[in-house]
């Protein structure tokens, strides 16, 4: 019963559309760019959240500190917030009314209404779920085989990269994966930093209310059909998870 | 040679404290304490990868107090061997070799340190497959091709089958012998230590109870704490009068008098001998009592026996066949006696 819960609204909208509606979308460059902009910011945001992330994972996997359980709640707040509130926040900081926005501006960054602000707002809600999987990841690993390295005359930093990250190299794809599928999905809070340029929920949201049903559900199909491609395609890249399956 | 001196560590709920020995250069040291003790933390901070609160590591004469683990030049072999395990045997042992300056010989004594430890076959396997003294191998090859000052080992023999304990236990004896390296190893085993040590260092809940030679302390344990540890099972609070020293209700007469200061007895189970019937030895024999068997416990060629004598319980250890002989089972009433000069006062 969960499993049809879950499966059967889905497999109602991708049976839906005729095989004539999915051709004739798909010939439609709107949509074309808006699934595009949609995998392009999303994947942005996941490599932001590597470069970032990883360092902060690391340190929240291996250090104890005051104020680690704080600050790791901290980093789990962009989960909680509801979607257009985190929207609200991200124009609150970047408007012309608070000195970031100013300096923004001045430096000729536009984050209302731009791929910047798009991309500002998926990372800001994809990177609790790749720093918690890399620190998860990373956790696993037992700190023994840093300290026998590091014995053996590697700097911390020298043991992370030939230690720690080929270890935890798949719950680095498994954090990107996750990082990604919440960018991808994310609704509420784009829609108000940024309606245009148009991402894919975006659009089918707009198709629905101007249009109906019957024309939001194609480009429904499809972005499903390039995120599904996309994460079989991480999952093939990713050795130690095909070695596994 | 290493000297630790004065060393404090506290961690959410124990204390390493005021812990202090010397290990000499080319000397095979042990330190020996029941789980829980703070050996590990000890290696540890040796190694430098614990904060400390106190006190000072010395190295070769350097003060290394202060430097981080990769300035040390230590090779640590822990339980679980704790190799790479993306990497192959080969790659495992060659870890550490880019740290070092390239000397000459240096291929040809990693090639020799792979003879010598027979790995030579296992060189392109990963090491996820290996038995467990293939890889207590790997782990030393490991932490010997960078050529370390120091060895310190963290339990090497105890996740190892009985067949792989032995070999591993004799190779780093000759490896010791061969290399003369000084090797601090951390154990709770007291046969390993008597095995393979010169001194050792025995350690209970943070703090150092006895340094000396092992057979210093399996001799003459000064706590008993020590006294358990190595293996002392029958230990009482006693008073001392000249050579008389009174345990509960019973009088035992020692082989010569004891210090006022001392307030322990302890015997080894294998000194507390066990008789079906009064030994006939025409008289007073020293140190006899009648008791009855309260416990039994086979343990193969051997058999551990409790004895209640005037209400205290001792522990005795007998081969398996003098039990039929003497008629000793569970219930029966037999003889106990105790040589005055097996008798340790502390």
């Amino acid at each position: 019963m969960v499993v049809g819960f879950i499966v059967l609204p889905l497999v109602e909208m991708v049976l839906a559309p005729s095989v004539e509606d999915l051709g004739k979308s798909l010939a439609d460059s709107d949509v074309r760019r808006s699934i595009w902009l949609s995998v392009y910011t999303s994947g942005t945001a996941a490599l932001i959240s590597f470069v970032f992330g990883t360092p902060f994972a690391y340190l929240l996997a291996r250090h104890d500190f005051k104020g680690k359980r704080f600050l790791e709640s901290i980093v789990d707040l962009p989960i909680m917030i509801p979607h257009p509130v985190i929207g609200i926040a991200i124009l609150s900081l970047a408007g012309r009314q608070h000195w970031i926005g100013r300096l923004a501006a001045d430096l000729g960054v536009r984050v209302m209404g731009s791929v910047t602000g798009i991309i500002i707002v998926l990372t800001f809600v994809g990177l609790p779920f790749y720093i918690n999987t890399v620190k998860n990841g990373i956790e696993a690993i037992p700190r023994r085989l840093e300290n026998v390295s590091r014995s053996l005359g590697a700097t911390a930093f020298g043991t992370f990269w030939r230690v720690t990250f080929p270890l935890a190299w798949r719950s680095v794809i498994v954090g990107m994966i996750l990082c990604t599928a919440r960018a991808v999905s994310e609704f509420g809070a784009v829609v108000i930093v940024a309606y245009h340029p148009m991402i894919a929920p975006v659009m089918i949201y707009e198709r629905f209310t101007a249009y109906g049903l019957r024309y939001s559900q194609p480009v429904a199909v499809w972005l499903i059909f390039v995120c599904l491609v996309l994460f079989l395609l991480l999952r093939w890249l990713n050795p130690a998870g095909r070695a596994r399956t | 040679m290493i000297e630790v001196s004065d060393l404090r560590v506290a961690l959410p709920g124990f204390v390493l404290d005021g812990v202090s020995f010397q290990v000499a250069a080319g000397e095979f040291f042990t330190i020996l304490g029941p789980t829980g003790a703070g050996k590990t933390l000890i290696l540890e901070s040796i190694a430098g990868m614990v904060a400390l609160n106190g006190g000072r590591i010395r190295i070769g004469g350097r003060d290394v107090t202060d430097l981080p683990p990769e300035r040390r030049e230590i090779g640590i072999v822990y339980q679980d061997q704790a190799l790479f395990p993306h990497l192959s045997v080969a790659q495992n042992i060659r870890y550490g070799l880019r740290y070092r300056p390239k000397a000459a010989d240096r291929e040809a004594r990693i090639a020799a340190l792979v003879q010598r430890l027979g790995l030579a076959p296992l060189l392109e396997r990963g090491v996820s497959n290996l038995s467990g003294g293939e890889r207590q191998r790997v782990a030393l090859a490991r932490a010997l091709a960078v050529a370390p000052e120091i060895m310190l080992l963290d339990e090497p023999l105890s996740a190892l089958d009985p067949n792989f304990r032995e070999e591993i236990r004799d190779l780093l004896k000759s490896l010791h012998r061969e290399t003369g390296i000084t090797v601090l190893m951390v154990t709770h085993d007291f046969a390993e230590a008597h095995f393979l040590a010169e001194r050792t260092a025995v350690i209970s809940s943070g703090r150092i109870e006895q340094v000396g030679p092992v057979a210093e302390v399996f001799n003459r344990p000064v706590s008993p704490a020590v006294a358990g540890f190595v293996g002392m099972k029958n230990i009482f609070e006693a008073r001392f009068d000249g050579c008389v020293a009174r345990a509960e209700a019973l009088e035992l007469t020692l082989s010569g008098p004891a210090d006022p200061e001392c307030r322990f007895v302890a015997v080894r189970p294998e000194d507390v001998e066990l008789f079906g019937q009064p030994p006939d030895t025409g008289g007073g024999a020293v140190n006899g009592f009648s008791g009855r068997v309260t416990r039994i416990d086979h343990q193969g060629v051997f058999c551990d026996v409790r004895v209640r004598c005037n209400g205290m319980i001792w522990q005795s250890i007998l081969p398996t066949g003098r039990l039929m002989a003497e008629a000793i089972a569970e219930g029966v009433d037999l003889w106990l006696q105790v040589p005055p000069e097996k008798i340790h006062v502390m």
